[in-house]
């Protein structure tokens, strides 16, 4: 194992890409993705990586460009992050029903308007439906880990779709943490060789790809996405179970944290996490029975594991780093449905937080245990807003 | 309506044999067939010329009819035909 060092979460998805060496990458700079290809571009500039690295004149072109190179056999990656990623979003759909599976990065930053460059997670919840599976990370660690564990997943013969690390603009992407890379070699082993299907280049074997599918075909292609990602399930656990062998990290698709004898339990993804978990230490060592869930995989989501986690519990509090105005945010409505089916479901709140890069401390996430607790609290709340 | 399973069709719908566009009949789409008046016809290949698809069929220098299988029933040789010989009849009507 390599000597830990000091790095942020960008430049950690950045040695991750130069360790696996794709052969092409396609991005356009957005804060605050940006370090992760000015980095990357250095290593292509440098020799450090045999690249392909093409300068898109804008997302829509940059993730175009994925999809060709993916089509054409190549093993892809790019980034991206708020306006960006939706100026992509005729392309998500594109690419995830052709079946290219494409690693991109996201830092997660807010949707303008109005404009703001900070974090949360309205970009990626744009991409939510459009069949790319999507992994969040809660620290500069995960950023590369979890980049590492997206490869195997998304290429898996069994899962072939595009698949986007998310990790939370500046709070991740920019700010230094201790962090372990593994070596070279053994990065690489993990990842295994790209394998193409059908790749365009292959002359003797001539394909179509992406042609029009009228309404006889169209249902049973999109059903192929959702066939896919009930497969990358099992695929992802298989993924996360090798990694911890070679990296000694143990991960899950969703992870509890004190949840065995909890009565309230607490469901974020991202940097929250680490916040949530160190609110648990807090009020269990004042007595309460509580625990916390941590989302590592939201699509698929893993509503059968969330359901164990949930089952025979009082009250659920779901941190959205997102809203859906008019209705529950994102989390909340899948952690919802993943409770449906249980015989005495537990009463589930919604908490929206941290819209635009707004702080969250500790306090806050006390005070929303306590709400729950107490069994106070609407279906949908707006912590901290001034009303 | 086609037949194949979701998870019996190449990933993302990819066409992975050459040419197959030729067993896609493409003449379903069509809610007006031309017909042609053969008292009428001089046989000037106008309508040969017009077509957009491969519709008209021609033996011996002679517009002896129609291939419906690709034929989408756009019209033009109807509107193009100078002796007015084809007319566009609704598809189910006798």
């Amino acid at each position: 194992m390599s000597e830990p060092m000091a790095c942020n979460g960008d430049m950690a998805i950045a040695l991750a890409w130069k360790q696996i060496d794709p052969d092409v990458v396609a991005a356009y700079p957005i804060t605050p993705q940006t370090i992760i290809v000015e980095a990357f571009s250095d290593f292509v500039a440098n020799g450090e990586v045999n690249t392909e690295y093409v300068c898109a004149e804008s997302e829509h072109s940059a993730l175009t460009i994925c999809v060709g190179a993916s089509a054409a056999g190549a093993r892809v990656a790019t980034a991206t992050a708020s306006a960006g990623l939706a100026f992509m979003w005729e392309m998500l759909y594109v690419s995830a029903s052709m079946r290219v599976p494409i690693i991109m990065a996201v830092a997660n930053r807010t949707l303008s308007g109005p404009i703001n460059i900070h974090c949360d997670h309205s970009d990626a919840m744009g991409g939510r439906d459009s069949g790319w599976l999507q992994m969040f990370g809660e620290n500069v660690q995960e950023a590369y880990d979890n980049t590492l564990i997206a490869f195997r997943i998304a290429e898996d013969m069994r899962v072939r779709l595009p698949i986007m690390t998310c990790i939370d603009g500046f709070i991740i992407t920019h700010a230094l943490e201790r962090f372990e890379i593994l070596d070279d070699d053994v990065a690489k082993k993990y990842v295994g060789p790209f394998q193409p299907l059908r790749p365009l280049l292959d002359i003797k074997n001539p394909t179509t790809y992406g042609p029009l599918a009228m309404p006889d075909y169209y249902y049973e292609l999109k059903y192929q996405v959702q066939a896919s990602m009930d497969a990358a399930v099992g695929v992802a656990r298989e993924a996360m179970a090798d990694f911890a062998k070679i990296s000694g990290r143990k991960y899950d698709l969703v992870e509890g944290y004190r949840t065995e004898d909890a009565e309230y339990v607490m469901v974020a993804m991202g940097s929250t996490a680490g916040t949530m978990r160190f609110v648990v230490d807090q009020l269990r060592a004042r007595g309460k029975k509580v625990g916390a869930v941590k989302v590592r995989l939201f699509r698929p989501f893993p509503a059968a594991d969330m359901a164990k986690f949930l089952e025979g519990k009082k009250g659920v509090a779901v941190m959205d780093r997102a809203m859906s105005p008019g209705t529950g945010s994102p989390l909340y409505m899948d952690v919802l449905e993943s409770v449906s089916r249980l015989k005495s479901p537990p009463r589930v709140s919604n908490y929206v937080y941290g819209l635009g890069g707004r702080d969250l401390i500790p306090e806050q996430l006390t005070t929303v245990f306590e709400e729950v607790m107490a069994g106070k609290g609407e279906r949908v709340n707006f912590m901290g807003v001034r009303k | 309506m086609a037949n194949e399973g979701s998870s019996s069709l190449p990933a993302g719908g990819m066409i992975i044999e050459p040419g197959s566009s030729k067993r896609y009949k493409t003449g379903e789409w069509r809610s007006e067939r031309p017909e042609v008046d053969k008292e009428k016809c001089t046989n000037c290949l106008t309508c040969w010329i017009y077509c957009p698809d491969n519709s008209i069929v021609v033996e011996n220098e002679k517009m002896v009819g129609f291939k419906y299988s690709h034929c989408k029933g756009c019209g033009i040789c109807a509107n193009q035909c100078p002796a007015k010989a084809i007319t566009m009849k609704e598809e189910g009507v006798e």
